[in-house]
């Protein structure tokens, strides 16, 4: 870490990439400010106080910073790791720890937190409470958030995948021999976006791959890791590298960006642990995010339906700037019969949900969100398209907020209805 | 000269600006004390201006109370400009960065000082208009910075440095004075040059708070080649051989063999390894037919100076990936060793060959590695030697090294910086390359507009006991 923060050469290349930086030109809220503040730190000339700490949480984790960086410096991974050092205190900290700790550990308690949502909006209670007017009590952003929210399943995907899905024989294309794939499935696509992960399976068994569900895996510890709870996150990653080593796969796939990017950095994450520094290894090696994989898999035209649609593509920030993913699902969609792509302006700028973020900083989160709906509006697309559950809940609620009437999809969803070309069973 | 600042001049600082905007946390300090070199002191205090009028009025109040003030953009300035001295206040112009008015008629851009460099560039540019002055940094660096500054880069061959595009300034004196100079007329000759004055002035003489540029219409095509020199003495006489063509390139870029090497290690880019020289050429114009037909001159006087391999582009993709190499360079050598001090000196045309030459001799004789890269078509070189600068032995090289390179620059008749600054890192070697009555007229000027030495002092200047 230390030997990373010395190659900083102040160059300020950081600058023009960084949305905190530029919402408040203030050099503590730049990524090069914060290389400053964390190298001042370790080096015991700042005393871990309540402002560091302050300052730390301002950075969104886009990792914008690290794709414009010429000196390779990592500075948000550097932030996260300052995060976990600093004193967990203050009247949030048992809270953050019930949450980390007790509801994102398992996709059963998962499904347990998201129970009221269900029961909320299945029972009607969601439709008295409209009729009533009752919601218009609630604070702004969590008026937007239920309006914006997609319908929460029953019973979370997890609990109804298969532990395998047998490669659909009918619909495998080419010669190569079926693929073993390990599904990553991340609790919010498990508990919020259970069609889209669907639609990941039905791709993957269409594609001709076997996928293998592990019943054992666990959160990714990405929100662990953003809210500075390191020991939780280890024990996650071993946890989760333990279930796909159990799995025999030759890769392991996750739909959901923030997933992806965490389970690949395992291998530094765990570089220090000997009973886990080769399996990590190992493991982060086989990780794919979905686009990848899709980028070489999807079938010539002929055999996809035509969708006719008129699409945008925003880049998670996890995915382009955490994993240098930017292409990859540009030429999955571009490879759609019927779909034109619109290059969205700043199509890689973050749009403000970054995990805990809006929930932690609801202003420039929904300051973020707006300049992200001008750029999206601005593109006259029918549909934008995204691949990760934060942003498409943040994009959800951009298109309430501005009246858009536009569809918010993930790029699975859409080679899901490509790959149905004859009519398929859902 | 400089007091600590007290707690009546701070609430005064709050009084004109607002509480939220004078910073004086420990966090503050510590990411307000640096710029793009490797210097480094605290402000005691950082304040952002709103306006010209606040920028009047914290000047009056630390030039009364005696506080140092260091003013700042972005803070990527090479030469420590903005790197502040003990004891003093931190003048933040980053906020302040509102374009506020772009004119076709007169073609001007009328900016505050925070606007960064490429923000106007791609503003002026959506209506068909230029602003040319590209230091490497122009996509973070400020408007204000690169006039006090006086800042240029690979273009400014063709099209002049910064100075040739500020019109007119409003300035803040340091005792307080908001004052006007220059105007919109194209030609302006009323009075002495008070406007060439200020530009390059490194925040000795003032504030800069708002500045009106000059635009050019944009040049609609952009063509680029690259030449390989087996010898390094080809590549120096190319652009003299260019220029009896009768023609100006927009650039004319060197990468020497040190630098090649670097960025093919780290990069693996596919250039050729076995030449003293690589040259990146580009020239634009109104169309391609003009364009191209240069383009044709440059690579005919390409050959007849010894180049091995001339290729232009074809299109303007193609020039594009010419020119990543050269974007390469920096990145490059930064992965090389864990610290780099660039150098900055312009020699005339024609001692360039020297010059890279005993570049080469320095490199050798101290022992570290110094690739050579920059403008040659105007004879700014960038020397840049790579240390790691824990190791005291190697510190001790490397300063021993840059001064060998600057009098190397004033030996061929040459200068310490071309586009850089003086700052603090060259301040005491302004001996060397001016003589003593320039210094005593220069610091007597600075006295007229600062008596008591409150903006920006220590800079540019040695202590006035190393003058001679």
């Amino acid at each position: 870490m230390y030997e990373n923060l010395l190659s900083c050469t102040r160059c300020g290349a950081c600058l023009p990439v960084c949305p905190t930086y530029n919402a408040t030109w203030l050099e503590a809220q730049s990524p090069r400010g914060r290389v400053a503040l964390i190298t001042a730190a370790q080096d015991g000339h700042l005393q871990l106080s309540p402002n560091l700490a302050a300052q730390m949480y301002h950075c969104l984790d886009c990792r914008a910073c690290q794709t414009a960086c010429p000196s390779g410096v990592r500075i948000g991974e550097l932030v996260l790791e300052q995060r976990a050092l600093l004193p967990s205190a203050g009247p949030g900290a048992w809270l953050k720890r019930l949450i980390l700790r007790g509801v994102l550990g398992s996709h059963r308690t998962v499904a347990l937190a998201s129970m009221p949502l269900a029961l909320y909006q299945n029972l009607g209670i969601r439709a008295i409470a409209r009729r009533l007017g009752l919601l218009r009590l609630l604070p702004r952003r969590v008026q937007e958030l239920e309006a914006s929210l997609p319908r929460v399943p029953w019973r979370p995907l997890m609990s109804r995948l298969p532990a395998v899905s047998t490669a659909a024989p009918g619909r495998a294309r080419g010669t190569a021999p079926p693929t073993r794939v390990g599904f990553f499935l991340g609790c919010a696509m498990s508990a919020l976006f259970a069609d889209v992960s669907s639609a990941t399976v039905r791709v993957l068994t269409g594609l001709g791959c076997e996928v293998v569900t592990p019943k054992a895996q666990r959160c990714c510890g990405a929100p662990h890791l953003d809210q500075g709870d390191r020991q939780a996150a280890l024990n996650l990653a071993r946890a989760n590298i333990r279930a796909f080593e159990a799995a025999n796969v030759q890769l392991v796939v996750a739909d959901c960006a923030a997933c992806s990017a965490s389970l690949k950095e395992y291998a530094e994450l765990l570089a220090d642990d000997p009973a886990y520094a080769s399996r990590a290894n190992a493991f982060s090696a086989r990780v794919m995010d979905i686009n990848q994989f899709l980028a070489s898999r999807i079938p010539s035209r002929e055999h996809l339906k035509e969708l006719r649609r008129r699409v945008t593509y925003h880049s998670p920030c996890h995915l382009a700037h955490a994993q240098g993913i930017c292409n990859h699902p540009r030429a999955v969609l571009r490879s759609l019969p019927g779909i034109e792509l619109v290059e969205l302006p700043e199509a890689e700028w973050c749009c403000g949900s970054a995990g805990a973020y809006m929930l932690t900083h609801p202003t420039r989160s929904s300051d973020l969100m707006d300049r992200k709906m001008a750029n999206v509006a601005s593109t006259g697309a029918d549909a934008v398209v995204t691949s990760n559950p934060g942003c498409m809940l943040q994009l959800r609620m951009g298109c309430h907020r501005h009246g858009l009437n536009m569809e918010v999809r993930h790029v699975v969803e859409l080679v899901d209805e490509a790959l149905c070309k004859d009519g398929c069973e859902r | 000269m400089s007091t600590t600042i007290t707690p009546a001049v701070l609430k005064e600082l709050e009084a004109i600006v607002g509480r939220d905007r004078v910073l004086a946390s420990p966090e503050d300090r510590v990411v307000y004390a640096y710029d793009g070199t490797w210097a480094q002191c605290q402000p005691d205090v950082i304040v952002a201006p709103r306006s010209s009028r606040d920028v009047a009025a914290i000047l009056r109040l630390a030039n009364q109370s005696g506080v140092s003030v260091v003013p700042r953009g972005a803070g990527t300035g090479l030469s420590g400009g903005a790197v502040p001295v003990e004891g003093s206040m931190c003048l933040n112009l980053a906020p302040m960065n509102a374009i506020l008015e772009i004119s076709r008629e007169d073609m001007v851009a009328v900016v505050q000082p925070g606007v960064v460099t490429a923000t106007l560039q791609k503003t002026v540019e959506g209506q068909g208009l230029f602003y040319p002055p590209d230091p490497a940094s122009l996509n973070q660096s400020t408007i204000g910075g690169n006039i006090a500054e006086n800042a240029g880069g690979p273009r400014c061959l063709k099209y002049g440095v910064t100075r040739d595009y500020v019109m007119a300034l409003e300035v803040v004196l340091p005792t307080g004075e908001l004052l006007r100079m220059g105007g919109r007329a194209l030609k302006n000759v009323t009075g002495l040059n008070l406007v060439g004055l200020m530009v390059g002035s490194e925040g000795l003489l003032g504030v800069i708070t708002e500045a009106t540029l000059r635009l050019i219409p944009k040049p609609a095509v952009t063509l680029s080649a690259m030449a390989t020199y087996p010898e390094l003495e080809g590549a120096s006489h190319t652009m003299a051989a260019i220029t009896r063509r009768g023609v100006v390139p927009c650039a004319v870029e060197l990468m020497d063999a040190a630098t090649v090497a670097c960025v093919e290690q780290s990069h693996s880019l596919g250039l050729p390894r076995d030449v003293e020289a690589i040259l990146l050429i580009s020239q634009d114009g109104a169309n391609e037919e003009t364009v191209g037909r240069e383009m044709r001159l440059i690579a005919e006087a390409c050959r007849e100076s010894g180049a091995r391999d001339v290729h232009v582009a074809a299109t303007q993709e193609e020039s594009e990936q010419l020119w990543a190499a050269r974007r390469k360079v920096s990145p490059a050598l930064v992965r090389m060793r864990p610290n780099r001090l660039g150098e900055d000196i312009a020699v005339p045309l024609s001692k360039v060959p020297e010059a890279v030459r005993g570049l080469k001799r320095i490199s050798e004789e101290y022992n570290l590695p110094i690739p050579v890269f920059g403008h040659i078509g105007d004879g700014n070189l960038h020397p840049n030697i790579l240390c790691d600068r824990r190791n005291p032995d190697e510190l001790k090289r490397v300063k021993a090294a840059s001064r060998a390179i600057f009098e190397l620059a004033v030996s061929l008749g040459g200068t310490l910086s071309g586009e850089h600054g003086i700052g603090l890192s060259k301040r005491d070697f302004i001996p060397m390359a001016l003589g003593p009555e320039s210094i005593s007229l220069q610091r007597s000027l600075k006295r007229l507009f600062d008596p008591n030495n409150i903006l920006n002092p220590g800079k540019v200047f040695p202590p006035a006991d190393k003058d001679s």
